[in-house]
C-alpha cells in the first residue's frame, strides 16, 4: 500500500466509523445486581445490565412489550401447540469465540428445569416435557401440555442461552451471545461492557459502556446534573424530574412499566378475610392524591393487577373509585362501624413509604387505623412475603403479565378463589390470542370483584438521559436497559 | 450575670423547644396527621410560618410535635442512663479495688466499646423500628457514662476525712454512698445529664433518619430531614427548619450544660 493510499484509507476509515460522535457512555442506576447470571436470581438489577447487551434468549421483548425473534429466527407450533420447532440464527458465536447451536439451547433450557435448578422463575419452564436437538440449528421442544405464552416465557430474562464451557464463572464473568461482552466489574462501583465485533446481528453503534451504581437518589440527583453519569434509567426520585426537563441539557423519558403498586392485602387475615372490609379499603383510598403526593404526579391509576399498555386491559379503576361514605357504609355492614386496627408495612421505595402515609391518612378517614412500620427489603421479605405476618403493604410487582400470582393460595396475599385457579389452567390450555385474551379479561374482572387487592396505579418507568442520547427505551415492558440500538447525536 | 451568658442562652434556646413541645399538646397550627396533597412544598407564608412538606403538612406543627418525640426519647434515655449507671459507679466506687469494682467497669468498657449508633441500629433492626427501641438502645449507652463519671469523683472523695468520720461513725458502704458521695457528685450529674441529654436527642434524629426511630405518622426530625433529602433543591425550607431545630437544641442544652458547669463548679466560683 502506498502513502497515498493509506492516507486515503485512514480518512475513510475515520468518516466511516464518525469520529466525532461519542461512542461511549455511563448509564447510572441505582441497585447493583448481587451476581451476574441472569438464569440464577429474582434480582431484577442483573437483567437491567445484562438483558438483551450480554445475553439473548430464543425470543426477546422488543421496546413495545412485543415478543420478536431473537437467537430463534423462526419456530413452527404443531397443530395440537405440544411441539416447537426453534429455527436457530446460524453463525452465531459467543463472546469466547465457541458455536452458539441446538446443544447450547437445550443445555439452557435443560438446566433451568433441572430440579436442582437456580432459577428464580422456574414457572416459565415448567410446561416443558423434552427439548431435542434436530440438528445444530434446530431445536424441538416438547411441551406437556398447551401454553399459549410459551413464546412469552422464552423471552425472559431467566430464559436467556448460556453455555456449557463458560457456565461456571458465569456470575462473575458472563458469557453470552450479545452485542455487548462484559469486560469488567468493580464491584460497589460500576460494570463494564465493551463492544462485540463478532457480533452475528446489527452491531451495536457504541463501543464501550459503564453501568455506575448510584443508590442514593441525592447523590443520584448530583451526577446527573454534574453529567457524571449520561443516562440515569429508573431514576428514583420523580421530585426532581421536572427539573431535569426544565433544562435544555436533559431529556426526561416518561413511559411505563410492567410494575401494578399494589395496596397488599392479607386476605387470610381477619377482618381482611371479607370482602365487604376489601371493598370498603378500595373506596377508602384516593388514587389520584397517592400518584400526586407519592410520585408526583408519574403513574397510571389501575383498577386490577395488569399494565394498562397491555392491549387486554380492562379499566376497572371506577369500580373501586374514591368514596369514603360507601367505605364507611360497608365497613359498618361487615361489622366494624367504627373501624378496626391493622398494620401498614412499608419497603423502602419512596412510593411505598410515601404512599403509605397518605394511605394511612385515608384509611384514617374512615375509621381504619393502621400501624406503621418501616421496613427495609430483607425485613420485608421476610416479615411479609415469606412470613405472611402483616395486614396491609405496598409494593410493586413488576414482573410482566403476572396476573397468574393470584392463582398461587400460598403466595403472600393468599387469596385462594378455586375459581381464578381455573381460569388461569385455562389460560394456559389456549393458544388462540383471542381466546387467551378473553380469559385473562375475565381475570382481571374477578380480582376486582374480589377486592382482593388495593389496585392503586402503574408504576412509570422514569429516566433521565443526556439529550443528544438515541435509542434509548421509553417504556420497560421487562427488566432491561437495552443499549443495543443506542447512539449519540452529533 | 457577666460569666453566665452561655448559661443564659442556653437555657432560652432549651425552654424555648420545650415550650414548644408542651404547647403541642394543647394546640398545634394544623394537625400533623391532615394531609393536604394539593397544598405541598409550599414555601413559609402567614398561613404556614415555615412553609409546608411533601405530603402538605405544616413545618411548624411538625416541628412542635417532632419536639415532643425527641425530648421524650432523650429524657427517658437519659433516665435510664442515671438510673442505672449512678448506682452502678457508686457501687464501684464503694468497692474500689475489689472484684466487685472489676466487674462493673470492664462491664461498662465493653459497652463503651461498642460504636454507640451501630448498636442501636442492630437493636431496633432485631426488635423492629419504634420509638420504645430507639430509647432503649439510647439509653443502655447512657449507663457506662454515666457510671464512669459516678465512679471518678467518688473515688476522691472516698479518700476525704469527713468520709472517714462517716465510718467510724459506724455508716455502712452504701449508706455514706447515699447520703454524703451522691449529693457531692450531683453537680456534675447534672451538667453530664444536660450533655447526654443534647446527644440523645442526636442520636434520636439519627436513628429516625435512617428509618429506625419513631415511626410515620409520629413526626420526628430526624425523618423530616431524611424525606427533605431529595426535594433540597426544589423545597429548602423542608430541610432548614428541621435542621435548625436540631442544631438550636442541641446548642442550647450544650451551651446549658457548659454554664452549669462553670455555675456549679466552686472552684471556678472560686476564681471569678
Amino acid at each position: 500500500m502506498t502513502y497515498r493510499k493509506f492516507l486515503a484509507a485512514s480518512a475513510l476509515a475515520l468518516i466511516a466509523s464518525g469520529a466525532w460522535a461519542k461512542t461511549d457512555i455511563i448509564v447510572g442506576m441505582q441497585l447493583e445486581p448481587p451476581h451476574l447470571d441472569p438464569t440464577s436470581a429474582a434480582a431484577g438489577a442483573i437483567d437491567s445490565v445484562l438483558y438483551s447487551n450480554v445475553f439473548e434468549g430464543l425470543t426477546r421483548f422488543a421496546s413495545d412489550g412485543s415478543i420478536v425473534a431473537g437467537l430463534a429466527k423462526s419456530w413452527d407450533i404443531s397443530e395440537d401447540g405440544l411441539t416447537y420447532t426453534f429455527h436457530l440464527n446460524e453463525g452465531v458465536k459467543f463472546h469466547d469465540g465457541t458455536d452458539m447451536n441446538a446443544e447450547d439451547v437445550k443445555f439452557s433450557l435443560d438446566r433451568a428445569r433441572a430440579a436442582d435448578s437456580q432459577n428464580a422463575q422456574k414457572a416459565l419452564f415448567a410446561g416443558i416435557a423434552s427439548v431435542d436437538v434436530v440438528d445444530p440449528a434446530t431445536v424441538k421442544v416438547t411441551l406437556s401440555a398447551p401454553n399459549g405464552a410459551f413464546l412469552f416465557n422464552m423471552a425472559w430474562g431467566d430464559a436467556v442461552i448460556v453455555a456449557p464451557e463458560s457456565i461456571e464463572n458465569i456470575k462473575q464473568a458472563p458469557v453470552g451471545t450479545g452485542a455487548f461482552k462484559f469486560a469488567n466489574w468493580v464491584q460497589g462501583d460500576r460494570i463494564e461492557l465493551a463492544k462485540n465485533d463478532g457480533y452475528w446481528g446489527t452491531p451495536a453503534k457504541l463501543d464501550a459502556v459503564t453501568f455506575k451504581f448510584i443508590s442514593d437518589p441525592t447523590a443520584a440527583f448530583a451526577a446527573v446534573m454534574a453529567e457524571d453519569v449520561n443516562v440515569f434509567a429508573g431514576f428514583p426520585a420523580p421530585e426532581n424530574l421536572a427539573q431535569f426537563g426544565a433544562d435544555p441539557r436533559f431529556l426526561v423519558l416518561v413511559g411505563s412499566t410492567e410494575g401494578e403498586t399494589i395496596l397488599s392485602t392479607n386476605n387470610k387475615m381477619p377482618p381482611f378475610d371479607n370482602v365487604k372490609v376489601r371493598e370498603a379499603l378500595a373506596h377508602a383510598i384516593n388514587r389520584q392524591e397517592i400518584i400526586d403526593g407519592a410520585m408526583f404526579g408519574y403513574g397510571t391509576p389501575i383498577g386490577t393487577h395488569f399494565a394498562p399498555h397491555n392491549p387486554d386491559y380492562v379499566d376497572l379503576a371506577a369500580q373501586s373509585a374514591y368514596d369514603p361514605e360507601l367505605s364507611k357504609k360497608l365497613l359498618a355492614e361487615a361489622g366494624f362501624p367504627d373501624g378496626f386496627k391493622t398494620t401498614l408495612k412499608l419497603p423502602p421505595p419512596s412510593y411505598a413509604r410515601r404512599g403509605g402515609e397518605i394511605i394511612a391518612a385515608q384509611l384514617r378517614a374512615v375509621g381504619i387505623e393502621t400501624e406503621i412500620s418501616n421496613l427495609e427489603w430483607a425485613q420485608w421479605l421476610e416479615e411479609v412475603f415469606k412470613g405472611k405476618d402483616y395486614g396491609l403493604t405496598i409494593v410493586s410487582h413488576t414482573e410482566p403479565a403476572d396476573i397468574n400470582i393470584y392463582a398461587r393460595p400460598e403466595y403472600y396475599f393468599q387469596y385462594d378463589s378455586a375459581a381464578f385457579q381455573g381460569l388461569m389452567a385455562d389460560l394456559n390450555n389456549a393458544t388462540d390470542p383471542a381466546k387467551r385474551s378473553e380469559i385473562l379479561k375475565a381475570a382481571q374482572k374477578m380480582i376486582a370483584d374480589d377486592y382482593v387487592n388495593g389496585y392503586l396505579f402503574q408504576l412509570a418507568a422514569l429516566s433521565v438521559a443526556n439529550a443528544k442520547v438515541k435509542g434509548l427505551w421509553t417504556n420497560a415492558p421487562t427488566q432491561a436497559t437495552d443499549l443495543t440500538a443506542v447512539y449519540w447525536e452529533e | 450575670m457577666k460569666g453566665r451568658v452561655s448559661l443564659w442562652l442556653g437555657l432560652g434556646l432549651t425552654l424555648v423547644f420545650a415550650l414548644a413541645a408542651a404547647v403541642s399538646f394543647l394546640w398545634v397550627p394544623q394537625d400533623v396527621t391532615q394531609l393536604a396533597i394539593a397544598n405541598k412544598m409550599k414555601p413559609p407564608s402567614l398561613a404556614h410560618l415555615l412553609g409546608t412538606d411533601h405530603l402538605g403538612r405544616d413545618i411548624l406543627s411538625m416541628i412542635m410535635v417532632g419536639a415532643r418525640t425527641s425530648i421524650a426519647v432523650a429524657l427517658v434515655a437519659v433516665g435510664i442512663g442515671m438510673g442505672l449507671g449512678v448506682p452502678l459507679g457508686l457501687t464501684a466506687a464503694a468497692h474500689r479495688g475489689g472484684w466487685l469494682d472489676e466487674i462493673i467497669m470492664r462491664g461498662n468498657d465493653l459497652v463503651f466499646a461498642f460504636p454507640s449508633l451501630i448498636i442501636a441500629i442492630l437493636i431496633t433492626a432485631v426488635f423492629g423500628p419504634s420509638a420504645l427501641n430507639a430509647i432503649i438502645a439510647i439509653g443502655i449507652f447512657n449507663i457506662p457514662v454515666f457510671a464512669r463519671v459516678t465512679r471518678g469523683a467518688a473515688l476522691s472523695l472516698w479518700t476525704r476525712d469527713w468520709i472517714m468520720a462517716a465510718r467510724v461513725a459506724g455508716k455502712g458502704k452504701a449508706r455514706i454512698s447515699v447520703e454524703h458521695i451522691l449529693p457531692n457528685v450531683l453537680n456534675l450529674l447534672i451538667v453530664q445529664g444536660t450533655i447526654q441529654f443534647s446527644l440523645g436527642i442526636l442520636a434520636e434524629a439519627g436513628l429516625s433518619y435512617v428509618g429506625l426511630g419513631a415511626q410515620p405518622p409520629t413526626p420526628s426530625w430526624g425523618r423530616m430531614l431524611a424525606e427533605s433529602q431529595t426535594m433540597i433543591s426544589l423545597a429548602p425550607h423542608m430541610a432548614i427548619f428541621p435542621g435548625l431545630a436540631i442544631l438550636l437544641t442541641v446548642l442550647g442544652l450544650n451551651l446549658m450544660g457548659d454554664g452549669l458547669r462553670d455555675w456549679l463548679d466552686p472552684r471556678l466560683r472560686r476564681a471569678r
